[in-house]
């Protein structure tokens, strides 16, 4: 199916499939935008043929890398399917539902503050929260680090940034610097 | 370390400013890590344990857990509006670069080459990630029962990749037994 990326004209009906797919997908991401990655592969591949499977393979890749959110892969998937409003179409669908939920459940859990149970569930999931980002961080260096070098360049970086205050983007430089120049 | 007047009076631009600041530092991952060190260290929006809290109920909501956070600093600071500002200082900028590598990729068939530069960075995301861990941790768990609870979080997660509505109601329901309060006011 051809599309004029690029354009800013987009189909009715294509905004709707959109606006549709991403918004639905917004209410399904619990527990982050990746959970609902393999729907909007399916969708957006199978159903609606806006892009091969192996361009989505590199848009995800494109995301990862980029700044920002991986979710923007969803900018990404919009752009494709109806140029820049639908990329725009695509972030705010994908944003907006979900929003609005943690807005309501923000406000409803900051103006209960002092609740016994606030205080049990705030202090009780401190050390699950902590578990969990130790196993984000444990996940992601299996997925990205293949070699010793990057191994011992995140130990390395891990006990700078515990022992001292240096600011990360400093570390971040001088490692971006030893992967252009080969090193890790 | 900067501390900012009582958290009502933070501007909206000041907001938005905050989360494009964070946006942009955290090129190659590391988003949550370098979202407490902003929100908590550098602006003292909020405190370790709010901070934490709060990265539980974002995973646990739908929607993507960095734009989610964004929603909660924003909605604590300045309600709606700041949700709004703080998403949109959040994703803005990262949005303009995704669409201008997106338009280069359907052009070309390819990005300019990033890889190798990747690889470098990402490992720095990740040790930022295992330093946040620490120091909250060093802060949180300061008895046996929030170790053994740290741990199994962990090895759930981790190791036996537990989705984690799952790992949830495993781990929470003896969580908050643990940490029932026994007066309502009693501070953790």
């Amino acid at each position: 199916m051809a599309r004029a990326t690029g354009c800013l004209a987009v189909s009715l009906g294509t905004a709707l499939q959109i606006c549709l797919l991403f918004g639905t997908a917004s209410l399904l991401s619990v527990g982050g935008g990746n959970s609902v990655v393999p729907e909007i592969q399916l969708r957006a591949v199978d159903t609606y043929h806006w892009l091969s499977a192996a361009q989505f393979g590199d848009l995800f890749a494109i995301a990862q890398a980029a700044p920002g959110p991986s979710m923007l892969l969803v900018t990404l998937v919009g752009y494709k399917a109806g140029g820049v409003v639908g990329a725009l179409l695509a972030t705010v669908a994908m944003i907006l539902p979900a929003g609005v939920i943690v807005h309501v459940v923000a406000r409803f859990w900051q103006s209960s503050s002092g609740a016994r149970w606030h205080v049990a569930m705030e202090r009780g999931l401190a050390p699950v929260a902590i578990g969990l980002v130790a196993a984000s961080g444990a996940i992601i260096a299996r997925t990205t680090e293949h070699s010793p070098a990057q191994l011992a360049l995140t130990a390395a970086a891990t006990l700078v940034l515990c022992a001292t205050k240096l600011n990360p983007l400093f570390l971040v430089a001088a490692a971006g610097i030893a992967g252009w120049l080969g090193l890790v | 370390m900067s501390r900012d007047r009582p958290s009502s009076d933070v501007s909206l631009g000041r907001l938005a400013a905050t989360f494009c600041q964070i946006a942009l530092a955290s090129f190659g991952g590391g988003l949550s890590a370098w979202s407490r060190k902003v929100v908590v260290e550098d602006r003292g929006w909020m405190t370790d344990e709010e901070f934490l809290s709060a990265m539980t109920l974002c995973r646990v909501l739908p929607g993507a857990n960095q734009v989610n956070l964004a929603i909660y600093v924003g909605s604590k600071l300045r309600g709606p509006r700041g949700a709004v500002a703080a998403v949109l200082g959040l994703i803005a900028v990262p949005v303009l670069i995704v669409l201008v590598l997106g338009y280069l990729y359907f052009r070309n068939g390819s990005v300019p080459a990033t890889q190798s530069i990747l690889r470098g960075i990402t490992a720095v995301a990740v040790a930022m990630t295992f330093a946040m861990a620490y120091k909250t941790g060093a802060k949180a768990l300061r008895s046996l029962p929030a170790w053994v609870l740290c741990a199994a979080s962990f090895l759930l997660s981790a190791v036996f990749r537990v989705p984690l509505p799952v790992m949830l109601a495993i781990v929470a329901p003896v969580a908050l037994w643990w940490a029932w309060p026994a007066r309502p006011d009693a501070s953790p």
